[in-house]
């Protein structure tokens, strides 16, 4: 199966956080420090993840939930987690 | 017996500004680290026993990595090596309750600097009504530190904090039990170890906010919604400020004419009357607009709205290299530029915060309505264009088009030039909402509102003061066949600047009308009155010279006064409160400079253009 990723799923689908690829992001200045980044606000391996809402322009940004909390972050960025399977 | 140095540090939105406004109430001070845009702020509190406490409430970080201008503030602070703050004694972590998985993870970084450090797990009501239970003592007991539990924004719910800062310094322990691998994967992995152990109930996403949110980001409904609030937030600045401001305006005047009345016509007058009281009236007059704009904003804020605002308007800031939380800011600049640069303070990016902020007096604010007005009423023709529209009606449209337009392109221009850097990311949590809670709204309200009066007031009471001597010194001679002001230092600028604006159009009577214009845009319809002799009060004046300007302008020239209007910086209320807000006289320059030679580059294209259609 190929791997997904968190820009790719749609409201109210469910998954679980694998890991991070930020060679996805084209900006490499950006990407360098964006899975710090991701990690400190919430985003963790093994974690389960729904998308609740998506923006009105092109469906981005969006926002996920993790845990208690509610997480916006922009498609760019989402496109840097890859997604487990739903155990 | 000197006082203890207190700093509170966590996370963005854990309830730092919060608890620190309840620990030390009014007695705080409000200040800029030197040379950069981050405030600081800083206060006192005694306790019970009488002990002084100094508190420093400094910027959120997520982490020792900073990234940020404010953030590196933080870090250098709490590792002793600022250049001017003292390392503070005893560092009080503020966590939040609902989330302690990601919270712990700072906790645990900061322990390694080896600081007595509390643990304030706060928001602790917001936790408890979402069903999230927390085993405190074990909690303490894993992590070596005292852990407080508090909400913010009650008294009563800081209560035990300050009991256990009621004590000498000596009193507190430093954390033993340093982790050799502090890299972030091993501390968040230390943290769930602690999470999973002292959390007996995980409780489950807030409900209400989790409707709340279907329909405020709801892609259709969200942006209705939004759009319904900022008419309204719009609808109450414009109907609810004029009253007060109308007050404010005539309760000067009258007090202006009170004391002319009981003072000898000498210097002393005039200086009272039309300097001092002109001058603190111009400042006052703003106030009406910035208390309304931020009891909005500040609501908006504190319910946690806000930042599902700047989740809609994202995609279309990001256009022009913004971030969503720019749009309000620039929103409110339609109304006034003053609480727009002022509500600017919620852009954490010191790059975006300073490229929204130069580009906010590009927002048609309402000073301009009066020149607008009268150079509408007496220069274009009400005839009706396209069947349905007045032609009076598209060039008020094309002005404000006109200011939005030129405001992205020097948007798109500065992000790839001076205000350029690492793209930033949106990335942030949306908090739970919340009912406001009034003391907390007035208590920021109150900061805002002081911070004006302070900082820019004063500078606008100086220019004032200053504006009054050019235009007054030195006196007309006896046989003068001009008005007063051609005589004066203010006439010598406008009619040495004269030939500087010829390509424009403009003529001499322009060219110093615009020297007491630079105090505030509607002044320049006084200002006309005055060189062109006119007598009578403010509504006469603005008569009568519709009437003059019409048989005395060209038209050319009238397009390209009303061009030059969309850009020039003629207000110093603003370029005082952008001074503020970024701490640099270089970005005040800056704004100033590019917006003058934006005003006379487009208006000297009107002018000339205009003449070559005509002819
Ligand atoms: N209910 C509740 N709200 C809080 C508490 N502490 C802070 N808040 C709210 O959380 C928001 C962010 O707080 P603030 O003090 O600005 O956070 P800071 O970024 O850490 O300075 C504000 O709207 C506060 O009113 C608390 O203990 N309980
Ligand atoms: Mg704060």
């Amino acid at each position: 199966m190929m791997t997904r990723y968190l820009s790719e799923l749609n409201i109210g689908e469910t998954s679980i956080i694998a890991g991070f690829d930020t060679s996805r992001v084209k900006d490499k200045e950006f990407a360098a420090d964006l899975e710090d980044r991701l990690l400190e606000i919430g985003f963790e391996e093994g974690l389960s993840i729904e998308v609740l809402h998506q923006g009105p322009i092109g469906g981005d940004p969006i926002a996920v939930k993790i845990g208690t909390m509610t997480i916006a972050l922009r498609k760019m960025e989402a496109a840097a987690i890859i997604l487990g399977e739903q155990q | 017996m000197t006082a203890l140095r207190v700093a509170l540090i966590g996370a963005p939105n854990s309830g730092k500004s919060s608890l620190f406004n309840t620990l030390t109430g009014s007695h705080q001070k409000v200040a800029n680290y030197p040379g950069v845009t981050v405030e600081r702020r800083s206060g006192t509190m005694t306790t019970e026993g009488g002990h002084e406490v100094k508190i420093l409430d400094l910027p959120g970080i997520y982490s020792l990595n900073d990234r940020s201008l404010d953030e590196k503030v933080s870090r250098e602070i709490i590792t002793g090596v600022h250049e001017m703050e003292k390392q503070p004694e005893v560092l009080v972590c503020v966590i939040n309750a609902s989330n302690i998985r990601v919270h712990l993870r700072l906790v645990l970084e900061l322990k390694t600097l080896g600081l007595p450090m509390i643990v304030a797990l706060n928001m602790h009501d917001l936790a408890a009504r979402d069903g999230i239970e927390i085993d405190v003592s074990r909690l303490s007991e894993e992590l070596g530190l005292p852990v407080i539990t508090t909400i913010a924004v009650r008294r009563s719910g800081v209560e035990a904090l300050k009991e256990f800062l009621d004590r000498d310094a000596s009193a507190y322990t430093k954390p033993m039990g340093i982790k050799s691998d502090t890299s972030t994967r091993a501390l968040q992995k230390e943290a769930g170890r602690i999470t999973s152990l002292v959390q007996v109930s995980e409780g489950g996403h807030h409900k209400m906010t989790r409707i709340l949110d279907s329909v405020a980001l709801h892609p259709v409904i969200g942006p209705i919604l939004f759009f319904v609030i900022l008419f309204f937030m719009f609808q109450a600045v414009f109907s609810w400020a004029e009253t007060p401001m109308d007050l404010i305006e005539g309760s000067f005047v009258a007090l202006g004419e009170l004391i002319g009345e009981n003072l000898p016509d000498n210097w002393l007058r005039s200086f009272i009357q039309d300097g001092l009281i002109a001058g603190v009236g111009s400042v006052l007059v703003f106030l009406p607009q910035i208390i309304i704009l931020f009891l909005f904003i500040l609501t908006l804020e504190a319910s946690g709205y806000m930042a599902r605002a700047a989740f809609i308007m994202d995609k279309l800031m990001a256009k022009v290299g913004l971030n969503g939380r720019a749009f309000i800011p620039l929103l409110s600049s339609f109304a006034c530029a003053i609480p727009g640069i002022m509500a600017t303070r919620t852009i954490a990016n010191h790059r975006d915060r300073i490229t929204t902020i130069m580009i906010a007096p590009l927002m048609t604010c309402s000073a301009r309505l009066p020149v607008y007005t009268l150079m509408i009423a007496a220069f274009i023709p009400n005839k009706p264009v396209l069947g349905y529209f007045g032609l009076q009606g598209v060039v008020f449209f094309t002005l404000y088009l006109a200011g939005i337009i030129s405001a992205i392109i020097v948007a798109a221009v500065m992000k790839k030039t001076i205000t350029k850097g690492t793209l930033q990311p949106f990335l942030m949590e949306l908090p739970k909402y919340q009912m406001p809670r009034l003391n907390h709204v007035l208590l920021e309200l109150w900061q805002r509102v002081r911070a004006f009066l302070r900082r820019a007031g004063t500078i606008i009471l100086y220019a004032a003061i200053a504006l009054w001597a050019l235009t007054l010194y030195p006196f007309a001679p006896k046989d003068a066949t001009e008005p007063d002001i051609y005589y004066s230092f203010a006439g010598m600028i406008g009619r040495a600047l004269q030939p500087i604006f010829a390509p424009l159009g403009f003529n001499w009577e322009i060219s110093i009308a615009l020297v007491p214009g630079m105090a505030a845009r509607e002044v320049a319809v006084s200002a006309l009155g005055t060189v062109y002799a006119l007598q009578g009060d403010e509504d006469q004046v603005a008569q009568s010279l519709s009437t003059v300007l019409q048989n005395s302008w060209p038209l050319p020239t009238a397009l390209a006064f009303l061009a030059w209007y969309i850009y020039a910086p003629q207000c110093l209320a603003t370029l005082a409160t952008a001074r503020r807000e970024t701490n640099s006289w270089r970005w005040t320059a800056f704004m100033a400079g590019y917006l003058f030679a934006l005003a006379y580059l487009v208006a000297m294209i009107v002018n000339i253009s205009a003449k070559a259609l005509m002819a």
